[in-house]
């Protein structure tokens, strides 16, 4: 596929240094709920200067540029391995300009890598499909959020969490209050009601490719959604937990199949700096559509 | 808004509170969890760390042209360094940390016992507090990597809220108390 490498490099420089059009949107109208001269609305002012400054200087928006998290929807005959070079190449050259901060640890020397390569980074997930298109999707996610992130096995005696939505409900609530403000927020939850320990972790970060303003196709999901973003802004954390009207921007929750003795709910909280980016390729490797 | 301006005297420090947005200028250091491991394994600091302050963060910085440049400089999570910070702060005297989400009660305590408060940073806001490193003074310990070592900025009109003051208090304790108490009305 032609121009590969410079498309993808363009998509982690786009992803890195501008929020998409629906998040920011919906940080502006929060910033407007805050109250006039406390600490939460300072903070919002300086996220939404520091969103036009890092789009206008085409630099990270965040120091901490992140996991590297690729979505990947290809046709059959699509080769993955190719992918895989020109994504390693692409990211080994964005982190040479800055796009990316040097990024990633040898878990057992604590030697960085400097070019943010090693194995599982970045990290490409292939899902093929019938079409002729390839669609490409990029999440970078740091640490700050990634560390607040929570699993849970239901029952939950100490949250007096069930099986059934009420108990979901209540441990997401319970990552909401743990994670208070180190995670970030305003922040985007990610979320997974059932799968396995390692597919539920990965079906919470593939809610957050879904846009602010998308509705869920599950009634009950939906409805579970709207009350977890009406509820955890009652609790008073606010911007940066200083306080404030504003907690939670949005929650996404999706649902896997689970065995008769789990009940797992993985949670993924993202920080207001959420970034995403994405785009489509034609059989040529031509840009036709960018996705956000 | 309330100026902080070096040198970081008690005095000064002392006289913030819990909820003031400052704007801060001056001399600050970068450590973050390779720094504070070290330092409290009875590491030898390469910088005098006497009346300064320390700032959780893992900078980008290019060298452009034989120039250190700064391209994203926000605060990391400080919770990581709560084991340590206490102890750093009385042993060199540390006037003031910089970071995002608050720390805990060894921290509380020793701040309160030196004359230390923590400055709440606005987390994610790379560019905004990129800009206010007015200069690269120099870096240490860079074989931590870049993002681990100590990096001395000069900053100017960096903007912080004071979260933990050197009086015992703990906007991150009040919050965490209030949203307990509110969750038990939602559940």
């Amino acid at each position: 596929m032609r121009n590969l490498k410079p498309n993808l490099l363009e998509l982690v420089r786009r992803t890195s240094a501008e929020l998409p059009d629906d998040v920011v949107n919906t940080i502006v109208s929060a910033a407007t709920q805050e109250q006039e001269g406390s600490n939460a609305q300072y903070a919002m002012n300086i996220i939404q200067s520091n969103i036009d400054m890092a789009k206008l200087k085409s630099a990270p928006l965040c120091q901490d540029t992140g996991s590297i998290l690729f979505f990947v929807r290809a046709p059959r005959g699509f080769d993955q391995l190719a992918f895989e070079k020109a994504a390693r190449e692409a990211v080994a050259v964005a982190t040479a300009k800055g796009y990316l901060r040097q990024n990633s640890v040898d878990s057992l020397t604590g030697k960085n890598t400097g070019n943010n390569l090693g194995p599982g980074s970045p990290a490409i997930h292939f899902h093929q499909h019938r079409g002729t298109r390839v669609d490409v999707r990029l999440i970078l996610k740091g640490g700050g959020c990634e560390n607040v992130g929570a699993q849970y096995s239901l029952p939950d005696v100490r949250l007096n969490a069930n099986r059934d939505l009420d108990g979901v409900r209540k441990v997401i609530l319970d990552a909401v209050i743990q994670a208070q403000g180190k995670g970030c927020g305003p922040g985007i939850l990610g979320v997974c009601v059932g799968g396995d320990r390692a597919t539920g972790y990965v079906h919470s970060k593939e809610q957050l490719l879904r846009t602010m303003d998308d509705v869920n196709p599950e009634p009950a999901l939906a409805a579970l959604e709207k009350d977890i973003v009406v509820s955890a802004n009652k609790l008073g954390i606010g911007p940066m937990g200083f306080g404030g009207a504003t907690t939670l921007l949005g929650c996404k929750i999706g649902a896997l199949n689970r065995l008769p003795a789990s009940y797992f709910v993985s949670i993924s909280y993202m920080c207001w700096a959420y970034r995403r980016q994405g785009f489509v390729l034609n059989d040529s490797g031509k840009i036709v559509e960018w996705l956000y | 808004m309330i100026q902080l301006i070096e040198p970081y005297t008690e005095d000064k420090i002392r006289a913030l509170k819990m909820g003031d947005m400052v704007h801060l200028s001056g001399l600050v250091y970068t450590g973050r969890d390779a720094v504070h491991k070290f330092l409290h394994e009875g590491g030898k600091p390469p910088v005098d760390l006497q009346n300064q302050i320390i700032y959780h963060c893992g900078p980008v910085v290019i060298k452009e042209k034989g120039k250190w440049v700064v391209k994203a400089a926000g605060p990391t999570t400080s919770i990581r360094e709560e084991p340590y910070q206490g102890h750093l702060i009385e042993k060199f005297t540390i006037r003031a940390v910089i970071g995002k989400g608050g720390m805990g009660p060894k921290t509380l305590e020793a701040c309160k016992k030196v004359g230390c408060v923590y400055l709440h940073a606005i987390g994610g806001a790379a560019q905004v507090l990129a800009e206010c490193v007015t200069d690269v003074l120099g870096v240490s310990l860079e074989e931590f990597g870049s993002p681990e070592a100590i990096w001395a900025f000069r900053v100017k009109n960096f903007p912080a809220v004071v979260t933990m003051d050197a009086h015992g208090n703990s906007l991150h304790a009040a919050v965490l108390e209030l949203s307990r108490e509110r969750l038990k009305l939602l559940v």
